[in-house]
């Protein structure tokens, strides 16, 4: 027999688990909710979203080949998943430029300074995003309304989403109750007619691209439901304990970036907890601090921030909430 | 405004003042007594911190040698006599001196001499394939090429040699700190006695099987058939579970067990070409090739084990004029 | 609601391609090699030399100290060379070279075939028939059987455990044991229960064999004290620790054994072996093997002596494949890779694996993702990936701290890594340098 064996150590087969498929899954699984931006902001989503997956696989190719000179990595698709939730957070009439230098920051400090896929301990979109925010506030907070693919790119009609219509009411002591009547109903806010970024406004979409994820087994669904738990809770007990200065925990669900901060962002592989437990603690601080920073910070929307923080204590949850290990309690024998 | 900035100024010293002077104390109190001479010792270590003296780091070995009275069981590998010398001036003890030694591979398994049987899929470690197998050969005791010795040298003076597939030492870099040898999982190189002009004269090969066994899986493995030992007037070889081992303290490298070996598994290194002999029955002598000038001392194991004569002459005759020429 | 241990675990497609194919008995083979070591703990002392002629269960090398087990001849025959050869463990071993002539039992040796049911032997005696004939663990882990069938001082046994499971995919040769040997299981099973003074035992079988389950469950009518459990089919149900969880709820403590719960466990194959031994008089000398893979001709069960080499089964079940790539020895989850085709079937070869190339060559390793789907499938309780960083920087007090030393070294976790990282190998490296810190601890 001339024919030479291959020798390895077992296992000798593979499961069809691969970080190309999982990247993918939640590329296919932002569709729904790619299409109805399209539908409500017409071609600033499609360009806005190109720009962002063209910029961000384009900086991770040259980082990769000509500083940090490894072979590029693009082909697994997780430069084009933080491209996609990059411009998921951004206003649809954005100037593309500020796509650009987003992404930039997204995958340059974001992701590559610390090595790589899966060494970088922030959420790379989120910190494009929020580099983007801080420095470009006017920009970051204008936000066009849904009018198809009549929505004007420049000189567009923009205003504030309704959580920020909330805050500055509040802020100008006015009450919450008249204020709710200025704001579509929940249930527009359900399907998506508001203000807001392209990802953040349709919360039906993101909620069947969550129930793709979990059916493909790419997430567990524990981060989800905690965060959107945490929430409707905190804001249910705020509300319940004064309704005038408080907004209902619905409306809570369905404004802002925290249905797709808890179901896209929260849930990025590389900057969670890896136990169930330490999912649990991690979820409910990103719904406490988001509810804190929305109620009594200065700033509308909190999930950002709330993420970002959590991510820091990430390392801290693991060593802290380790899982049950085999045999640790000694039972009856 | 002015007050302000005049309240901001006076608060912001004050608590900068107040908080150099506690950190004053504070470090006065706390202090930690050290023996000076630690620092001097520490100064002349060669601050490799590569631990072949055993310690980790060389201020721990500073203290270490402070601490002690003798030198018994502390040396420098890497500094070698020199620093020792140093050491012993500062601490005013008498030297003591150890005869150097360098880092030799003891395995000529190249896959030209020793066939592939087996591909191996997994880590690129030595560590790992050879807890699974014996490797892609079939000698058990064979060096796998995955290069654990390289990865392990903080002197840069081990590398892979991408023909053979098996490590080569550079003899002046080689601080003998034992880095490679730890790190072997086959124990294939030694540190052995350093002699001048960086000769060496050692059995390249650590086999312990059965001679018919081992020369079935590699051409110039060492069968035990004990020629050496019989030719050797110093007594410097001795065999043992089919395997033959020079001791360097004793071998004066006269070279008379190299000719004799019949799979050309002990090499002379860096010795000057003997003269070819043409005769019918006698053995082919091998080459040695001398140090390229101001190269690195690199050394290539050239075993010609070839059954034509003719073929050796030429090749002889083809290297002596590359030779030539890298001079 | 199928019992089933709770944490961890995957599912690999079965692949059980020949779980219809009876057993058949192969023509032997011209020559055996017979391993001097088929087991764990201290190798055997040869009885033979070179030349010496040996009968069909001769006694061959006795073993040597109390976890050691016998080496008997599996055929007729002349001792032609007492040498090294080459085992499943990748390196050359002791072995007894035989030139294979045809049988002559030795005379205690009932060859008859037929039931015998009754017997009427002590403790003592049925433990002392079993290390004598060299019964081993045939789940593959082979660990002499008497060893675990003697209980130790102040311990107690509640109950016996009888592993009928066979959670690797491809392999069929427990299935078609349980099926065709049936009431000689149940035999042996007695013996068992007998040595370690239970009154229960229970049969645990994977769901995928639904024929052996009704079979077995209506030979345990007529048994009392013995019973069916049928289980989930999830992988590794059939490791140890997994199957007392499943069947009894109880876990075995971090660095205990199955007896610190009250259960000993031990494989279908195993007791059929014990049954043999203790009723006819026949050491183990022979075993059932599966032949299997995509590509392979006629995948089967083969009945095979010991120190068969494995061309001899691969020839018999259709000839080697013109894709292969790699032969298991074993299943493909915990099986041995071999570099080979001489090498020799042992007590604890549960199967002959053929991998096409397609199937053989791993994929490129990319960084660690941190998707925790290794902490997911580890039946252990483990973190793979933190134990591979750690064991790749050689942290060996971290490591043990994060008991690397409980891994049963399933390969859930390199199954299931997307980013295809070697996380099985470094943490067996773990576990080796480990054992080493423990080792120069106790001097």
């Amino acid at each position: 027999m001339d024919k030479l064996l291959r020798v390895s150590y077992s296992p000798h087969i593979h499961g069809e688990n691969s970080v190309p498929r999982l990247m993918w899954g939640v590329i296919i699984s932002l569709v729904p909710a790619f299409v109805l931006s399209i539908l409500y902001f017409g071609l600033g989503a499609i360009l806005v979203t190109a720009t962002s997956v063209l910029s961000c696989v384009l900086f991770e190719y040259l980082i990769q080949r000509f500083i940090m000179k490894v072979p590029p990595t693009v082909n697994d698709g997780s430069a084009v998943v933080t491209g996609v939730l990059l411009a998921f957070c951004l206003p649809a009439t954005i100037p593309l430029w500020l796509v650009a230098l987003g992404a930039l920051i997204a995958i340059g400090v974001g992701k590559m300074s610390f090595g790589g896929l899966g060494n970088n301990p922030f959420n790379p979109a989120l910190v494009g995003r929020v580099f983007l925010f801080i420095s470009f506030p006017v920009q970051l907070t204008s936000w066009p309304l849904p009018m198809g693919f009549k929505t004007k790119l420049v000189d567009a009609a923009t205003g504030a989403t309704p959580l920020g219509m909330i805050k500055e009411g509040l802020l100008n002591n006015q009450q919450v109750p008249p204020l709710m009547e200025e704001i579509p109903s929940h249930m527009q806010l359900f399907y998506g007619n508001m203000n807001g970024s392209m990802g953040e406004v349709a919360a039906i979409a993101l909620l069947l691209g969550f129930i793709y994820m979990v059916v493909k087994k790419i997430i567990p669904p524990v981060i989800p439901l905690t965060i959107l738990g945490t929430v409707f809770v905190f804001t249910g007990i705020l509300w319940l304990a004064n309704p005038e200065s408080n907004a209902d925990p619905l409306f809570h669900l369905l404004t802002g970036g925290v249905m797709l901060g808890a179901i896209y962002m929260a849930t990025d592989y590389v900057t969670s907890p890896m136990t169930k437990k330490g999912m649990v603690v991690f979820g409910i601080g990103i719904g406490v601090i988001t509810v804190l920073i929305r109620r009594f910070g200065s700033y509308p929307e909190g999930v950002q921030f709330a993420i970002l923080i959590m991510n820091a204590f990430v390392p801290l949850i693991n060593s802290w909430f380790k899982p049950k290990r085999f045999g640790e309690e000694v039972q009856h024998g | 405004m002015n007050s302000i900035i005049f309240i901001t100024v006076i608060t912001l010293s004050a608590i900068g003042t107040a908080a150099a002077l506690i950190l004053y104390f504070v470090a006065r109190k706390f202090r930690v007594h050290e023996d000076p001479r630690i620092d001097a010792v520490e100064e002349v270590l060669p601050a490799a911190n590569c631990g072949g003296c055993g310690y980790p780091g060389c201020r721990n070995f500073a203290e270490a040698l402070v601490k002690s009275d003798s030198f018994e069981g502390l040396f420098c590998p890497v500094g070698g006599n020199e620093v020792m010398a140093k050491v012993a001036e500062i601490l005013g003890r008498e030297a003591v001196t150890k005869a150097p030694l360098v880092a030799v591979v003891r395995c000529n398994g190249s896959p030209e001499h020793r066939p592939k049987t087996s591909v191996y899929d997994g880590p690129i470690t030595c560590a790992i394939s050879h807890a699974l197998y014996m490797g892609e050969s079939d000698c058990p005791y064979g060096c796998l090429g995955y290069g654990d010795c390289v990865e392990a040298c903080t002197f840069d003076a081990i590398y892979m040699d991408p023909k053979t597939n098996l490590p080569l030492v550079i003899d002046d870099k080689c601080t003998a700190c034992g880095a490679c040898v730890e790190a072997c999982p086959r124990d294939i190189i030694e540190l052995r006695k350093k002699n001048p002009k960086d000769r060496k004269i050692f059995v390249c090969c650590i086999n312990e099987e059965k001679g018919a066994v081992a020369r079935k899986n590699c051409k110039v493995a060492c069968i035990g058939c004990g020629a050496c030992v019989k030719v050797c007037p110093f007594d410097a070889i001795t065999l043992e579970n089919n395997l033959a081992y020079i001791d360097a303290e004793k071998c004066r490298l006269c070279r008379k067990c190299v000719p004799v070996c019949p799979t050309n598994s002990i090499l002379e290194i860096n010795f000057p070409e003997k003269k070819m002999v043409v005769k019918g029955q006698e053995k082919q002598e091998k080459k040695g090739k001398q140090d390229a000038k101001g190269g690195i001392g690199k050394e290539e194991k050239v075993a010609a084990s070839g059954s034509e004569q003719k073929e050796s002459i030429e090749e002889s005759n083809k290297d002596k004029e590359s030779n030539s020429s890298n001079k | 609601m199928l019992k089933t241990f709770v944490k961890g675990g995957v599912h690999p497609p079965e692949n059980k391609l020949s779980a219809s194919r009876p057993i058949e008995s192969l023509p032997l083979p011209q020559t055996v090699s017979i391993p001097l070591s088929q087991h764990i703990g201290a190798p055997p002392v040869p009885l033979v030399q070179k030349n010496d002629r040996v009968k069909t269960g001769q006694l061959i090398a006795r073993s040597e100290g109390f976890v050691s087990a016998n080496i008997h001849s599996s055929v007729t025959g002349k001792v032609v060379k007492l040498e090294d050869v080459m085992d499943a463990g990748g390196y050359r071993r002791p072995a007894v070279t035989i030139q294979v002539e045809e049988d002559e039992w030795m005379p205690e040796i009932i060859t008859t075939p037929g039931l015998i049911k009754e017997f009427d032997l002590s403790v003592e005696e049925i433990i002392e028939k079993v290390k004598e004939a060299g019964i081993v663990g045939m789940g593959g882990a082979t660990f002499p059987s008497h060893v675990k069938m003697s209980v130790p001082r102040g311990k107690k046994v509640e109950l016996l455990i009888i592993n009928g499971v066979e959670c690797e995919p491809w392999l069929t040769s427990d299935h078609r044991l349980m099926l065709e040997k049936g009431e000689e299981l149940l035999v042996g099973i007695r013996l068992i229960m007998k040595a370690l003074q239970v009154e229960k035992a229970l049969i645990g079988i994977e769901n995928n064999k639904p024929d052996a389950i009704e079979h077995l469950s209506g030979l345990c009518l007529g048994e009392k004290g013995i019973s069916v459990v049928p289980l989930k089919v999830k992988y590794p149900q059939g490791g140890e620790k997994q199957l007392i969880k499943a069947l009894t709820g109880r876990e075995v403590p971090s660095g205990g054994l199955p007896i610190d719960v009250g259960t000993v466990v031990h494989n279908v194959g195993t007791a059929f072996a014990v049954y043999e031994a203790l009723q006819k008089n026949k050491p183990l000398i022979e075993r059932v093997v599966t032949v299997t893979g995509p590509s392979v001709k006629n995948p089967s069960n083969f009945l095979v002596r010991t120190g068969t080499p494995v061309n001899h089964l691969i020839e018999a079940a259709g000839g080697l494949p013109e894709d292969t790539g790699k032969i298991i020895s074993g299943g493909p989850m915990m099986g041995k890779a071999l570099n080979s085709l001489r090498v020799p079937v042992t007590k604890g070869t549960s199967g002959i694996l053929i991998l096409p190339e397609s199937m053989s060559v791993r994929k490129p390793v990319l960084p660690c993702i941190r998707c925790s789907r290794c902490i997911f499938v580890c039946p252990m309780g483990l973190e793979p990936y933190l134990l591979m960083t750690l064991s790749e920087k050689e942290m060996t007090e971290r490591m043990e701290k994060e008991h690397v030393m409980d891994c049963i070294e399933c390969g859930s976790c390199s199954y299931i890594c997307p980013s295809n990282r070697p996380l099985l190998d470094y943490i067996r490296l773990g576990k080796a340098q480990v054992n080493q810190l423990i080792r120069s601890r106790k001097k």
